[in-house]
């Protein structure tokens, strides 16, 4: 680790005034970067600073439009991938490339063959790879398929691919996302044995906890160029924050106490099987009372998905639920979107660009869907009152900070957390009894997340019920009221944030009861 | 219904399913890639008239075959750049080539040889003759073994025997090499294709040049050898019937054999009961004509279970925004 520090070694990477423009849009301008042999180099920014476009031309997945690139002081190009790859450059993008129906050993043999046959390079690989496994915690099954293993597992093979090419330069691209904390934790580990094989690794986060946690340099983008680069032990969350995103960021969420009314929704032993015939909700009962936040914490793919669908009418289930003490239709006909709004549940769903927007339709077209039958949508009996919808959507947006505030640009224009800003207006304007919630910051940068945050605290201060699913801990911890953990389908406990951490939620999510052990 | 009969019938079943097979290897091999190939039916025309106009004018099967296969490539190519280079919607590429193959064929036609949009019919060297095995006539007289290697095995044509040769062999292309595992992961997630290092649309283009060849060879042995020259429409939807019997097959090769087997099994019975007296009501002709269709919808609906295409099919590779 110290030897990274020393200046006449000369750098594993370094970049000369890299630019690259997408159309309009300059994604990186003249960025100069220097990494050192054998450290940990975090490249922190918020969404669309760039930081992806730079290693993607790092990686020959694009070429810039100016710029040199040096790799162990030696400049070099690199056209195409396999380019990279000769370079000794190692590339774990923040969607798998992995072939879900190839095994392990298939995967990793991809592209990097011995010869026309694949035997022999199978057996080889085979036996690179338990060296690897032993080598760096990095233990995989090598026959099992892709779509059998979880994503921590996925991303293992991701790296044993790089690492079975050769690569010195390990770049990975937002690793954590899509794991839990103990996972994230084995892959710290896995990073700092690489680092003291004398690998060379980039970690692309927007978190500044890992920065802080696993780096010895850090740099930070904004807006496509490269504000600073500074040792990690010279820095802390606040100024990194402050950098990133060009001033001074709340980082806790400031919350009042929870006023609890009436319980708004009651659920027992609500059970969904999906269309394969494998039940992804297991009995779940729980309740939540207006003017509270329940979070629902969880790995995803642990019945979240269909609890939120499920309870805001697009799958159905068997079971009870109660809005108000009434109860809802959960199979027939009443079992809808269009009902449950009408039964006041609104629903943000996790997947803005599937299911909460049509992407091609403009702006004033999205914060209408779903209530275009209003009558105050309607000029006469025909036609609906475009004009008066634009001004309604024009309002809207300005009070939910949506940038552009251009009601007639279509939503893909959106940056992510403008999009999200697009549902969640659409939804809170209609101030319903309860609001269902998922992922509302994922993908979205520190700046939009605080004010996301915000209105959803508003709507609980206003009396409301609101049921939030994230994958984000932090933010199941900060912005709950009562926390509940899903684990395959069921409901493992439920926790008050102030009387549970990280730990302890980590391992219920993983299925583990802590009150038993 | 005796035993030569049966025989007759599984003979009539595999020279039937010969083109079935060879094409539905062929869309096999371009889907397995990612490119779907609705134009499989417009490849087999063509190559179907370009084989036998050529071995009609030079006399020679052989160049008539070669004729094919280039004619066959060259709609490939087309349905390659408009939808590997170009990015457009494979679907209708497919349906333009199946449009452009049924004009342009009838067209050229009239134009050289004025029959009415057919080719002069094919003799001798021109087509493609039955190959006697060795020793199909001393065993003809064993009984049981004797006549089924008579009719059922020697006395095919040499395309057919290649035809059936290509199922093992493109397993073990597919299953057992690297241009195979690199294929079949092109079909899945050209992204992982790509970022390994390798060119996804070198590896598209291979596809549809083997689908181009492969179709090639099923129009020359409709035009060449199943008959003695070319007629409009020849295909008759077996482009189509076999891309049915592709699903059916789930992408698989030895699934292929099988179901196009099927398929041609149904084509035989029909071509050889004609009308069939059910206690006094007779089935007409078309209804025998038009069987094996109706089976392939019926089979597609009802007995083809969870079909999962390649994951990437039908959309051009485009890197992430």
């Amino acid at each position: 680790m110290a030897q990274g520090r020393q200046t006449d070694v000369a750098p594993a990477i370094e970049l000369r005034g890299i630019s690259k423009a997408f159309g309009p849009v300059q994604a990186n301008k003249d960025i100069s970067i220097r990494v050192m042999p054998g450290t940990i180099h975090g490249i922190i920014g918020e969404n669309g600073a760039g930081k992806s476009t730079l290693m993607s031309i790092l990686y020959g997945f694009y070429k810039a439009d100016a710029g040199e690139i040096f790799i162990a002081g030696k400049k070099t190009s690199i056209p195409d991938s396999q380019a990279a790859i000769r370079a000794g450059i190692g590339m774990v993008f923040q969607h798998f490339k992995l072939v879900e129906n190839f095994t392990v050993l298939e995967n990793v043999v991809l592209g990097a063959e011995e010869g026309r046959l694949l035997k022999p390079s199978l057996a080889k690989a085979r036996g690179i790879l338990k060296t690897l496994a032993a080598e760096y915690e990095l233990n995989v099954d090598p026959d099992a398929k892709i779509e059998d293993l979880g994503v921590g597992m996925q991303q293992r093979v991701e790296i044993l691919k790089a690492l079975y090419r050769q690569a010195d330069i390990l770049i990975l691209d937002e690793p954590t996302g899509v794991l839990t904390p103990a996972e994230a934790d084995h892959l710290f580990r896995i990073l700092e044995n690489l680092r003291a094989e004398g690998k060379t690794i980039i970690l692309i986060t927007h978190k500044l906890r890992e920065i802080m946690a696993a780096t010895d340099t850090v740099s930070v983008m904004r807006r496509g160029e490269m504000t600073a680069t500074i040792q990690t032990s010279q820095t802390d969350p606040e100024h990194l924050a402050e950098m990133m995103v060009g001033r001074k960021v709340l980082l806790r969420v400031d919350k009042k106490p929870a006023q609890p009314g009436k319980t708004v929704l009651e659920v027992e032993n609500l059970r969904v099987v999906d269309e394969d015939g494998v039940e992804r909700l297991k009995g779940v009962s729980l309740n939540v009372r207006a003017g509270e936040i329940l979070g629902i914490a969880g790995v995803s793919g642990n019945g979240q998905s269909q609890l939120l669908e499920v309870l805001g009418g697009i799958t159905h289930g068997t079971g009870t639920v109660r809005i108000n003490g009434q109860e809802i239709d959960l199979t027939g006909r009443h079992s809808d979107g269009q009902s449950r709004r009408a039964r006041g549940i609104c629903h943000v769903p996790e997947d803005r660009q599937r299911e909460g927007l049509i992407m091609e339709f403009t702006a004033w077209e999205n914060m209408v869907f779903g209530y275009h039958h209003d009558p105050a949508y309607q000029k006469n009996a025909l036609f609906m009152d475009n004009a008066g919808i634009r001004d309604l959507a024009a309002d809207k947006m300005a009070r939910f900070d949506v940038r552009p505030p251009n009601p007639v640009l279509a939503a893909k224009n959106f940056s992510g957390g403008n999009q999200q800003k697009l549902v969640l207006a659409r939804e809170i304007e209609r101030n319903p009894d309860l609001l269902l919630v998922g992922q509302p910051t994922r993908g979205v940068d520190i700046g939009a997340i605080e004010f996301i945050h915000q209105q959803i605290l508003d709507l609980r201060d206003a009396g409301k019920a609101v049921l939030l699913v994230s994958v984000e801990l932090e933010e199941i911890l900060s912005m709950s009221d009562r926390i509940a953990v899903m684990f395959d389908g069921r409901i493992m406990g439920e926790r008050l944030p102030g009387e549970t951490d990280e730990k302890e939620l980590g391992l219920m999510m993983a299925g583990m009861d802590t009150k038993a052990a | 219904m005796d035993f030569l009969t049966v025989l007759q019938v599984l003979d009539s079943t595999v020279r039937l399913s010969t083109p079935l097979l060879l094409a539905c290897l062929a869309g096999l091999f371009s889907e397995r890639a990612g490119i779907f190939d609705i134009g499989l039916e417009g490849k087999m025309l063509f190559a179907a008239f370009f084989s036998a106009a050529v071995a009609a004018v030079t006399g020679s099967v052989w160049l008539g075959l070669l004729a094919g296969i280039a004619a066959s490539m060259v709609l490939a190519g087309i349905h390659g750049l408009a939808s590997i280079t170009f990015r457009g919607n494979q679907l209708i590429s497919g349906v333009a080539i199946n449009f452009l193959a049924a004009g342009l064929t009838v067209v050229i036609a009239q134009d050289w040889f004025r029959q009415g949009g057919r080719t002069p019919s094919l003799l001798g060297g021109a087509r493609f003759e039955p190959v006697t095995l060795p020793f199909a006539e001393a065993l003809r007289g064993v009984p049981g073994l004797g006549p089924v290697y008579y009719e059922l095995i020697s006395g095919h044509t040499v395309l057919v025997y290649l035809a059936f040769a290509l199922v093992p062999a493109t397993w073990w292309l597919l299953y057992r090499t690297r241009f195979g595992l690199r294929l079949r992961a092109v079909g899945e997630n050209p992204a992982a294709v790509d970022t390994a290092g390798v060119s996804v649309i070198g590896l598209r283009f291979a596809a549809v040049a083997i689908c181009g060849v492969l179709c090639g060879i099923a129009g020359a042995y409709l035009a060449t050898a199943l008959q003695a020259g070319f007629v409009k429409d020849m295909t008759a939807g077996r482009g189509f019937i076999a891309l049915a019997a592709l699903i059916f097959a789930k992408w698989r090769p030895w699934y292929a054999l099988m179901a196009t087997m099927l398929f041609g099994f149904l084509q035989a019975i029909a071509l050889r009961y004609q009308n069939i007296d059910l206690g006094g009501v007779v089935v007409p002709v078309q209804v025998m004509d038009a069987l094996p269709y109706i089976l392939t919808v019926v089979i597609l609906a009802g007995f083809v279970g969870r079909a999962i295409p390649p994951r990437a099919g039908g959309e051009p590779y485009v890197k992430e925004r």
